[in-house]
């Protein structure tokens, strides 16, 4: 059958990429073959236009066990245990329909981190929807938290931390980032590497549907049904099989029958095989036949690009079959020996005892084009002025206006729809710097975070990535936390557009240089092009998911005020950076002009600073300074401890509303007894780090020396509101 | 006048429930069951004596509320 | 004193009750669903979760497997169960304890710490709870909301078999320390032996003063007195 233009265009490939395809396989793809290039070579799979720039992260320190390559990151933990973790999007699917896309996000995410041996032990996520008040964000944010809670509980795995944000630039595209935590022994990690001829491939878990396969398959003639039958239809996630698939595959992975085993997620079984196959420098033949199906007569096209979920891809050990499906059936799964591994290097598919596929696997992964986009460097406004109203700012009311705004109001609207506390180990919930679970059976925890930047990096892409990254790190820090490495997920527009890949270089140049300085390496993550609708793209969003090493459990420290009558003291310098502050933005309106800039060293040494005081139990509570200023960090402080502050600002050559709402970075608050003033004052000063007390915490009210005193109360009152009437109107 | 709505999944979405509730009439002992799928049925009373009036509102409420129609299917009768 | 927690297909806090039990002394086997006969046990714990993805009706294809007629018997024996959130879904499905929990009454899963007021300390779960009978636990449910006729509550009530229910801070029950609807802000009962309990909070999640606290442990602390 003849492969017309449009063929090839339905499925998402040029003209150019297909007379590469031609030349590297030395004739014309069959429709099938076709299919599978237009999987592996999308831009989810292959990384073409982000490749070349991904090279340049930092990727590796002592504690790095496994870096970007494989199902996701594994880093070093001390006492044999290894964290496994990874943040994906699902942005188009969660627009389209946002329960399922939503729920199938987290379901792929969980995938790749016990694909690894690990039981996963936490989970995140970064959503982030259109202006509040757009028409279709209420179902989106509706949608999406019920698919994540929906999937994510059902799996009984504990969220503990996240954030929600709204912003006009996601009015038609919005962004589902999910994180997920797992904990494995150090020596029991699996990896997707094949290895051994003839060794069997086998495929458990769900069966395979029609699901996810994409309208390219409309435009062939291989199939004459019905135009109903063609429909391209939604992923619908499972969790209760996952949970199962879970189980098994942890049981199975006890002993050392795997050899190398890979989750279906995108592109399904095409992917998967032709990865594990390809990692490992062998060929793989499937006979379709031995797939099992849901639907009846499925083709070997739909059966390679059905996006089912809840799929494993395993290479066992020969001989340790029948043990394996033994374990599967007690756990109600499928169980199929599918196939098995070659030394041909190529993918070979038989059905109905037909060939119907031979390519070779170095086509498909690592002869798949790579581009070098064309990009501009984004421009960096020249001097704005001061927006005249800022003069005329009452301090107490713009607080109040930031307290009640949808990005900064208490969220527990969203995250009391997730389990927070199952496994029993949760040690600190979300709403904090950073959430921490213990270590199962030990005084140890890991600190997770999620943070993301949306209009500092639109404004300077170099400053907003190295911003998100020292963001992640002082979350982390904040709750007594070694920050030990990074995943991230880039969401941008589309790269065919100088402009959009110009933002994605700069901010890759801004992670990397933070990234290397703090010695805090990317060790997985993934990137999601294409967010843009109607020539509107969305601002570039790199979200951060940071871990943190706690080694014992006696550090752990966290925001509230702890005591009335202690010290509070401001760590780093404030020079009062009001551009792309949330007063101009959130009061004014106002969104031009540079974000704060990162002084990398200052970011360090007053972190490390901080960490020092944490771990030599100086300090009672620690709340890192970011969007809002230092106003708002103090009253986070405040309200979650249910304790007030009386402050004076230090005198300062800046004025008070700028002392208060500027965004600089590099600044933590923290609260300490009065008789270790001495001692933090020393060792601060040894570091030359900058400090200065600005107050004493104290009972029922914030008190601002001439200028306000409000009931703590009151301003919980307005911080917890805004969910509730949002949803009530 | 009163019209009865019911709502399933299209024929290619995996049906999660109607796979689990299957399998537990297997092990109930029933084991010539085929397939289940499981769907919503709603009575919907309307304020309309038209009999065509009345397809109509229904058809709108089933699409804009009572399916989600990207994986779902709805049938319409008159009670 | 000897358990058997029963796991089923989606089970979730299976191991956080083992941890609990065995913490406070208590002899546990877990023990899968399709097993026929239970291990000699003086205690039978249903743990939370999702079995069976909370599909049809939540508890409802948990309550058809096999090890069930033997817990049946073993609570004709007198002998003593312990369900919690999921784990009082499936009892409620077997019959052994009375009524119905629906959705939670805004539709939405609840994950939060409430307060509670121990109204029953003479059994064997809660006999420790004479010293402290109000206190937190954590909820985590979408199908929360007791309900059963009007009959069997106030039965429930004059037997005194409500074991817990939702308050505030000091012991009020009142509509708005309600987190899901239920009757009579009802979170636990016992049938009317005392020797079967079904509550919706997780006391195998407070047992640890690092995390969250102990007021789970005097649950545990119970059992292994009795």
């Amino acid at each position: 059958m003849k492969i017309s233009k449009e063929t090839i265009s339905n499925h998402g490939l040029k003209e150019s990429e297909y007379k590469k395809i031609i030349l590297l396989i030395g004739r014309e793809p069959n429709l099938l073959e076709l299919g599978i290039f237009s999987a592996m070579w999308n831009e989810h799979c292959s990384y073409k236009s982000s490749k070349k720039y991904l090279k340049n992260l930092p990727t590796k320190n002592k504690n790095v066990i496994q870096g970007p390559g494989e199902n996701a990151g594994v880093i070093d933990v001390g006492d044999e245990d290894a964290i496994v973790f990874k943040i994906e999007s699902h942005n188009h699917p969660s627009f389209i329909e946002p329960y399922q896309g939503a729920a199938t996000g987290v379901g792929g995410i969980v995938r790749d981190v016990f694909t690894m041996g690990a039981r996963p032990i936490a989970t995140l996520n970064s959503i982030h929807f259109g202006s509040h008040k757009h028409s279709k964000t209420k179902n989106l944010l509706s949608g999406v938290v019920s698919g994540i809670g929906g999937y994510g509980n059902c799996l009984g795995i504990p969220t503990i931390g996240g954030e929600v944000k709204f912003n006009s630039s996601y009015n038609e595209n919005i962004l589902v980032n999910a994180m997920a935590v797992g904990l494995v022994k150090k020596n029991k990690i699996f990896y997707s590497k094949a290895q051994g001829i003839n060794q069997p491939v086998i495929y458990v878990g769900s069966k395979t549907g029609k699901d996810g396969i994409h309208g390219a398959s409309m435009a062939s003639a291989e199939f004459d049904e019905n135009a109903e039958d063609k429909k391209p239809t939604v992923q619908v996630g499972d969790p209760f099989t996952e949970k199962l698939l879970l189980e098994a595959c942890l049981e199975l992975m006890k002993d050392d029958s795997i050899i190398s085993i890979q989750d279906m997620g995108a592109a399904g079984l095409t992917s998967s095989s032709v990865e594990m196959a390809s990692k490992g420098n062998l060929g793989i033949e499937i006979d379709l036949d031995k797939i099992p199906c849901r639907e009846k007569q499925m083709s070997p096209y739909e059966m390679m690009l059905s996006e089912s979920q809840e799929r494993m891809l395993l290479i066992l050990k020969l001989g340790k079959e029948k043990k394996a499906k033994a374990i599967f059936d007690k756990w109600g799964l499928d169980f199929s020996i599918i196939g098995k591994t070659t030394d041909t290097k190529n993918l070979v598919l038989n059905f109905n005892k037909n060939q119907v596929a031979n390519l070779p696997l170095s086509s498909l992964s690592k002869d798949a084009p790579i581009y070098d986009r064309k990009w501009k460097k984004n421009l960096v406004s020249s001097k704005v002025n001061t927006p005249k109203e800022l003069r005329s700012l009452k301090i107490l009311e713009s607080l109040k206006k930031i307290l009640m705004s949808p990005n900064n109001c208490e969220k527990s609207w969203v995250w009391d729809q997730y389990d927070q506390t199952v496994m029993g180990d949760t040690i600190r919930k979300p709403g904090g710097d950073a959430g921490v679970v213990r270590i199962h059976g030990k005084n140890k925890g890991i600190a997770v975070t999620v943070d993301s930047s949306t209009h500092y990096c639109l404004a300077n892409p170099i400053i907003g990535g190295k911003q998100v990254v020292c963001e992640a790190w002082r979350n982390l820090i904040s709750v007594g936390a070694k920050p030990m490495a990074v995943t991230n997920c880039l969401n941008f527009g589309n790269p065919e557009k100088d402009k959009i890949m110009g933002q994605f270089v700069e901010t890759i140049d801004g992670i990397s240089q933070a990234c290397s300085y703090l010695d805090f390496p990317v060790v997985s993550g993934n990137v999601s092009f294409y967010n843009e609708t109607n020539n509107k793209s969305i601002s570039p969003t790199p979200t951060i998911g940071g871990v943190g090493l706690i080694k014992d459990l006696e550090n752990l420290v966290s925001q509230n005020f702890k005591e009335t009558n202690n010290c509070i003291m401001v760590i780093g310098k404030t020079t009062g950076h009001l551009y792309q502050s949330e007063l101009f933005r959130e009061i004014l309106n106002f969104k031009e002009g540079q974000p704060p800039s990162i002084n990398l060293f200052n970011e360090k040494n007053n972190g490390l600073g901080v960490f020092n005081l944490a771990s030599k139990k100086l300090l009672n509570s620690i709340h890192d300074i970011s969007s809002g200023g230092l106003i708002l960090a103090l009253s986070e402080m405040c309200i979650s401890g249910k304790i007030g502050a009386k402050i004076k600002i230090p005198t300062t050559n800046i004025g008070k509303i700028e002392y208060l709402f500027g965004e600089d970075q590099s600044r933590y608050l923290i609260e300490i007894k009065d008789k270790n003033i001495k001692e933090v004052s020393k060792i601060l000063d040894k570091s030359s780090i900058y400090y200065e007390i600005i107050g004493k915490t104290q009972k029922k009210y914030l008190d601002l020396e001439n200028e306000f005193k409000i009931d703590i109360d009151e301003l919980a009152k307005i911080n917890s509101d805004w969910f509730k009437n949002y949803f009530r109107n | 006048m009163k019209i009865s709505a019911i709502v399933t999944l299209k024929k290619d979405v995996l049906d999660p429930q109607g796979k689990v509730v299957n399998q537990t009439l297997k092990n109930m002992g029933y084991k010539n069951i085929l397939n289940i799928r499981q769907g919503k049925y709603f009575e919907i009373e309307i304020h309309e004596s038209d009999k065509e009036k009345c397809k109509k509102i229904a058809k709108e409420i089933c699409e804009k509320l009572l399916s989600n129609v990207i994986i779902e299917d709805y049938t319409i009768n008159i009670k | 004193m000897k358990s058997s927690v029963i796991v089923f297909p989606g089970s979730n806090c299976d191991r956080d009750v083992a941890v609990a039990l065995k913490k406070y002394q208590i002899n546990n086997q877990m023990v899968w669903h399709n097993e026929v006969k239970l291990p000699k046990s003086d205690l039978v714990v249903l743990p939370g979760g999702f079995s069976y993805g909370d599909y049809l009706r939540t508890g409802c294809i948990a309550s058809k497997t096999r090890i069930i007629d033997d817990v049946i018997a073993h609570a004709k024996r007198g002998g003593l169960i312990l369900g919690i959130c999921n784990g009082f879904q499936i009892l409620i499905e077997t019959g052994l304890l009375p009524g119905t929990l629906l959705r939670n009454k805004k539709l939405k899963f609840i994950s939060k710490n409430v307060h509670l007021k121990v109204t029953n300390t003479n059994n064997n779960f809660c006999s420790n709870y004479k010293k402290k009978n109000i206190i937190q636990l954590p909820i985590a449910h979408n199908e929360g909301n007791y309900f059963a006729s009007n009959k069997i509550i106030k039965s429930l009530e004059d037997t005194e078999s409500i074991a817990f229910k939702y308050c505030g801070e000091k012991g009020e029950i009142s509509e708005i320390f309600n987190p899901n609807g239920s009757s009579n802000n009802i979170a636990g009962i016992l049938n009317s032996e005392k020797n079967i309990l079904g509550m919706m909070p997780h006391p195998e999640r407070v047992i640890d003063p690092l995390l969250s606290g102990t007021d789970g442990s005097i649950l545990f602390e119970s059992l292994f007195k009795s």
